[in-house]
């Protein structure tokens, strides 16, 4: 009874204020599409390093990946990438998973994976860059 | 009597809406749902991009076995799923690039660029594929 009541009284906005679902996803949106917009502009330079790498041997590959430029680029493909992918994945973890325990298992699996696999490649990277 | 009203509606069981098997597939919702699987694949396809790239740090006895692997016919078959996701996604990214801009609602405008997602990921694909053949002297 009570309740219906606040209903009529509180406005719309007062009633999903606090909330949290009208928080940040203007800010996630645009995430996504800043990241995805750095990503299709890196493509072209990421599928020709690939490509020139098919079937090379380890010397060839170290001073390809290993040139400044190429590495430089390398590093910002894997970070607009893995950055895209991580809000992405939260989206499907959002929608499928219900259970609020499980969801926020995953969510911070989530996040886990995509830095890993950022530092792991990140480091290979500057290895095959900097290192002897 | 508003109120009464009120009750008796919160009485009634919710409508549910019908699931996705009700509906004839359309191209829209099946490059709709292709964007995400493929978006999904893409996700744990990194690990392979990692592992190439830790390989390659690791020198060339790692890097050996990891070209070997992406050399064999399965290595093969995941690498030319690789790059038809990665087209797929990309190309149906730009589409919804597109309709941010509020461009390209129109029902025939919709299908068409559904179609062209599916179309051109497998173009672009085959160049891709082609290119790299080219490149190697093995055509």
């Amino acid at each position: 009874m009570s309740d219906a009541q606040n209903a009529r009284i509180q406005t719309p906005l007062a009633r999903v204020r606090g909330l949290g679902s009208a928080r940040d996803g203007t800010a996630h949106f645009w995430q996504i599409r800043v990241t995805a917009i750095a990503a299709l502009l890196l493509t072209p330079i990421f599928l020709a390093v690939l490509v020139t790498l098919v079937g090379a041997d380890h010397a060839t590959v170290k001073r390809i990946v290993g040139h400044p430029a190429i590495a430089v680029a390398l590093l910002l493909i894997l970070g607009a990438t893995l950055q895209h992918m991580r809000l992405g994945m939260q989206v499907i973890i959002e929608d499928y998973v219900h259970s609020e325990g499980n969801k926020v298992v995953l969510l911070m699996l989530n996040t886990f994976f995509t830095v890993l696999v950022g530092a792991a490649c990140a480091f290979a990277v500057l290895k095959l860059s900097l290192g002897a | 009597m508003a109120q009464a009203k009120t009750l008796t509606k919160a009485q009634r069981p919710r409508p549910l809406s019908p699931h996705l098997q009700i509906y004839r597939p359309l191209v829209n919702m099946m490059m709709s749902i292709i964007h995400r699987i493929t978006g999904c694949a893409l996700y744990f396809g990194t690990l392979l991009l990692a592992w190439w790239l830790i390989a390659a740090a690791a020198g060339p006895d790692q890097f050996a076995i990891a070209q070997a692997f992406l050399g064999s016919p399965l290595g093969l078959l995941i690498l030319l799923g690789y790059t038809w996701a990665f087209m797929h996604h990309l190309l149906g990214g730009i589409r919804h690039l597109i309709w941010d801009t509020g461009r390209g609602f129109a029902l025939p405008t919709v299908d068409a660029l559904c179609w062209l997602t599916l179309v051109l990921s497998l173009a672009l694909t085959a160049a891709i594929w082609v290119g790299a053949w080219y490149l190697k002297g093995a055509l």
